[in-house]
């Protein structure tokens, strides 16, 4: 283990290492966005869109991440449609998050009590006041735990954006070792790295967790 | 259409290269689930004592695993197995068995530990009112229901490492997506659209995998809710 060697590393990860950051936030926001609608639109069972989430849920969830992004980047520009390798990688990330988001919305806006629905439609709530005031405050709650846990998942995914050299942590160790052959100390750095990122925010995830148990109603 | 992108499926023994590599992919991924299965249960049971040093052992272990990427599991047992055992011809096939069969055995001890404990306490002192000694209790009581609870979960599971064989070709293992590549490439000046077939193909091969194994968990998921 030659620390020289980690100390010259050093600015080339930080570098991977801001990447890594700015595609899982926007990646997992354009996630969360596309989770709470597609999630949506399956509870209330809207027409024809709820049945085309249903299936896009189960497409996305059973297939792979780096089929989904060789397909954007490698199959797509032969139709035409052309994006950067960083805008794949969000879109990929976005695609795949967002069904996974959409079960664990699913899962928390199906422990919302029928009650609570029915009381609601008692009330004469139509069904946009129903997600608003009923479901969504209650189900999202409930929510957290799934969401957190596809928050890390979905950190971890994007060490796969490296097969589109994406010059993020992953990428960034990998061109290293194939330049210095320093594989134990880049693999070193890459481990803590990864460390450094989900460490903490595991934490803050299970306290966040712990916190929203106030906001469930009725247990 | 002469030159339609699906007649690269056609073409020579393509489509026989590709269930070729399929067949790669899904050995790996069945061994790395025997190996993973059952060291994760030996450790999932073992994680239900009460010894300290072995549990915060184990939990490290799995914490290792859950932190570190399999992107980055798969890179470190390739360059680090080589170094550590000294020997240098093994296949990336066997490096990516132990890395996938270690990184199963943290994720199921996790789940088994947690149906051994989901057993109502009733169950467990049951058994030892008639007098079942631990081995016992572990075998005919424990055991069978945290078998049932741990179902769902454990495909699940299976459905991931399926997907997760995809990072294979990161090590330059032939399976179905490293060849995809090659008839992708070789093909490329006659079939442009090629491109789209063989990953539309892939595509379609992971589906129909892990599709009715999810559909199945979530079906046993929802009988137990009942």
């Amino acid at each position: 283990m030659d620390w020289a060697v980690i100390q010259q590393s050093l600015p080339e990860f930080a570098k991977g290492f801001q990447l890594t950051l700015w595609l899982s936030a926007s990646g997992i926001a354009g996630a969360l966005v596309v989770g709470v609608v597609v999630s949506l639109l399956r509870y209330f069972q809207v027409p024809v869109l709820g049945r085309l989430s249903g299936a896009y849920v189960e497409v996305a969830r059973n297939t792979p991440l780096l089929i989904q992004l060789f397909f954007l980047y490698y199959a797509f520009p032969v139709l035409g449609l052309k994006f950067s390798a960083a805008t794949c990688g969000i879109i990929g990330l976005v695609f795949l998050g967002g069904a996974y988001m959409a079960e664990g919305f699913t899962g928390g806006f199906n422990g919302v009590s029928q009650t609570q629905v029915e009381s609601g439609r008692a009330l004469g709530m139509n069904q946009w006041q129903l997600a608003r005031y009923v479901v969504l405050p209650q189900g999202l709650a409930l929510s957290v735990p799934a969401l957190a846990a596809n928050v890390i998942f979905l950190i971890k995914e994007t060490s796969i954006f490296s097969v589109i050299a994406i010059p993020e942590l992953t990428n960034t160790a990998l061109d290293l070792i194939g330049l210095y052959y320093r594989s134990n100390e880049y693999l070193l750095v890459l481990v803590v790295a990864y460390a450094i990122i989900l460490i903490p925010l595991s934490l803050l995830l299970t306290w966040l967790e712990r916190r929203v148990r106030y906001a469930t109603f009725g247990d | 259409m002469p030159h339609s992108g699906i007649n690269v499926l056609f073409e020579g023994h393509n489509l026989v290269r590709l269930l070729g590599g399929l067949w790669t992919t899904v050995w790996i991924a069945a061994l790395a689930l025997v190996l993973g299965l059952s060291l994760g249960a030996l450790l999932g049971a073992l994680r239900t004592l009460k010894n300290p040093v072995l549990r915060l052992g184990l939990r490290l272990y799995l914490e290792f695993f859950r932190i570190v990427p399999t992107v980055v599991l798969l890179f470190l047992a390739y360059y680090l197995v080589p170094e550590l055992f000294h020997v240098d011809s093994l296949p990336g096939s066997w490096m990516a068995v132990i890395a996938f069969g270690l990184w199963v055995a943290a994720e199921f001890s996790d789940i088994v530990r947690g149906a051994l404990l989901s057993v109502p306490v009733h169950q467990r002192e049951s058994g030892l009112a008639l007098g079942m000694n631990r081995w016992q209790l572990f075998r005919y009581v424990l055991l069978p229901q945290a078998l049932k609870l741990e179902l769902p979960a454990t495909i699940n599971l299976a459905t991931r490492v399926i997907k997760t064989t995809s990072l294979l070709m990161l090590i330059s293992v032939m399976d179905v997506i490293n060849i995809g590549q090659q008839i992708i490439e070789a093909n490329n000046t006659t079939y442009r659209t090629g491109v789209f077939w063989v990953y539309g193909v892939i595509f379609i091969f992971y589906f129909v995998v892990d599709y009715p194994l999810s559909r199945w968990a979530q079906r046993l998921a929802a009988q137990q809710k009942v």
